[in-house]
């Protein structure tokens, strides 16, 4: 009998999905990008379009060397970060107690929800002369900014996975004689994680977003404040440096949440996590 | 072996104006393995849920060791159809989900795995798994609290027939082992005769009790044994009756 049971054991995949695909094929990305780049160079140095407007990439970086010396580029980065990273950070946490309220809560769901679907109706930069208004032109107004971003996806998307969450499971809860907050900790918060994940994501995105807009209406550091001084100034290379490291903060920032993403819902059973 | 562990009584128990049960009672003593067999609609499942604590709204009394049905009683463990388990947690975390975090590292965690055959899944994740080794690991999750009462509801249904005889045996063998009382639903009547020292036969619209059918045969059974046939056969007379008053009224 044992012996019978453990055979089916054998069979049980547990291969890891194998990373680091051939050498080439991992190459493969970096191909059109290469192209653009050796063609915008080509188009400045050959004079069909003027340096001023756009500068080449051999001296973007030549800027991108001055910044470095002087460390100014790490003062921008350091303030626009620390602006998002708040923001968000606020922003989220606020999103997680509301979803998680709206989300188990009919009757909260009753109250509250029309109000939040109304506020979210409101193009988000509306909000920049109130704001200015109210919170004066220091950072209150640019965190309050990136707050309300980062706030809705994570709001509706916790909202709809806590309602999603298999009414079979939520009793596997009730039958060990869970309710209140261990029942949410326990059961629906596991349960909406995934969900939880892709309005992080969305929310940090619009978070960076907010933070340029933030920026470029009043401040004297940071990213926005580098795309404004290069337009004042005249210098296109001061700006398209500031939006490739806008670019490349964005994407930074939400490599480390979905690798904490990956980490945390390995136990996912999803066409994307299949056996390789 | 005589004490009675569960006596129920549901007098009636209605999903809005439909009367789901009439008048279902009976009793089990510990140490017996019980079926509930019936047409689906027969409120078989429903009874399950109140014993289990699930569904308070019913009239009639139902005493478990003396006391009335509740959720996370040390008493009763529940196994559903689906196997349940939570998808996030690993196969030894499932087993000790009563524990919360600590669960996983509880010693007889490892001893209902090694029961069930399935000592080398502990660090599994449920997609992992097949049917039968998910189904396995509700056992043992229904057994980990010690309930002297375990509650099945059509556990082997969704799983082939081969994985479902392999199944029948181990739960066999695993309830013996701890002394569990089996109360089972299904819609099998074959499962229902070779698993059970009695099968309770139910009609449906209402649910109420057709008659019982003793199993006086030793363990290990022949699943060839003429008796269970013939036994199946007196559970299908039952299953085909009609009550009294439904013939008059025809």
């Amino acid at each position: 009998m044992a012996e019978a049971l453990l055979h089916d054991a054998a069979h049980r995949p547990t291969t890891p999905i194998p990373r680091g695909a051939p050498l080439l094929a991992r190459l493969q990305g970096v191909i059109v990008p290469g192209l653009l780049v050796a063609l915008w160079e080509g188009v400045v140095r050959a004079g069909w379009i003027a340096p001023h407007l756009l500068p080449p990439p051999s001296e973007l970086v030549s800027t991108v060397s001055d910044l470095l010396q002087s460390g100014d580029i790490f003062t921008h980065i350091g303030v626009s970060s620390l602006r998002v990273g708040v923001g968000f950070g606020i922003g989220a946490f606020l999103a997680l107690g509301v979803g998680a309220l709206v989300g188990l809560s009919r009757r909260a769901e009753a109250l509250l929800d029309p109000t939040f679907q109304a506020i979210r109706a409101i193009p988000s930069l509306a909000w920049v002369p109130l704001l200015l208004l109210w919170l004066g032109i220091d950072e209150a107004p640019k965190i309050t900014l990136i707050a309300i971003g980062a706030f809705f996806p994570v709001y509706l998307n916790f909202t709809a996975g806590i309602q999603n969450v298999d009414r079979k499971l939520v009793e596997v809860g009730h039958i060990y004689g869970l309710t209140g907050w261990r029942l949410v900790q326990r059961i629906f918060i596991p349960a909406a994680l995934p969900n939880l994940f892709t309005g992080l994501r969305s929310g940090l995105s619009l978070a960076w977003m907010f933070l340029v807009a933030a920026e470029l209406i009043a401040a004297s550091k940071g990213l926005g404040y580098l795309l404004n001084d290069g337009r004042e100034t005249g210098r296109a290379d001061l700006v398209i440096v500031a939006i490739i490291v806008l670019a490349l903060l964005g994407k930074l920032s939400d490599s480390l949440l979905r690798g904490l993403e990956h980490r945390l819902l390995r136990w996912r059973d999803t066409f994307n996590t299949r056996q390789a | 072996m005589s004490t009675t562990l569960l006596d129920l009584s549901v007098l009636t128990k209605t999903f809005g104006s439909q009367r789901v049960i009439d008048q279902v009672a009976f009793q089990m003593k510990a140490g017996e393995v019980v079926s509930l067999v019936g047409p689906s609609g027969c409120g078989k499942s429903t009874l399950l849920r109140i014993v289990a604590g699930l569904d308070t709204q019913y009239a009639g009394q139902v005493r478990i060791h003396g006391e009335a049905p509740q959720l996370h009683s040390r008493h009763v463990g529940c196994v559903f159809q689906e196997p349940r388990l939570l998808p996030w947690l690993t196969v030894a975390e499932n087993v000790g989900f009563e524990l919360g975090r600590e669960g996983a590292q509880h010693p007889r965690v490892r001893s209902l795995l090694e029961e069930v055959g399935l000592a080398d899944c502990a660090a599994a994740y449920p997609k992992q798994l097949s049917g039968g080794m998910a189904q396995r690991v509700a056992i043992a999750r229904g057994l980990f609290t010690q309930p002297s009462l375990l509650l099945l509801d059509e556990p082997f249904s969704a799983v082939d027939a081969f994985t479902r005889m392999r199944l029948q045996d181990l739960l066999i063998s695993v309830a013996a082992h701890h002394g569990t009382t089996l109360l089972l639903v299904t819609h099998d009547v074959k499962e229902s005769v070779y698993l059970s020292d009695r099968v309770v036969v139910m009609g449906a619209r209402p649910g109420r009790i057709n008659g019982e059918v003793e199993v006086p045969l030793a363990r290990p059974r022949d699943r060839r044994d003429s008796n269970l046939s013939r036994l199946e056969g007196e559970v299908l007379n039952l299953l085909n009756c009609q009550p009294s008053s439904m013939a008059l009224a025809i």
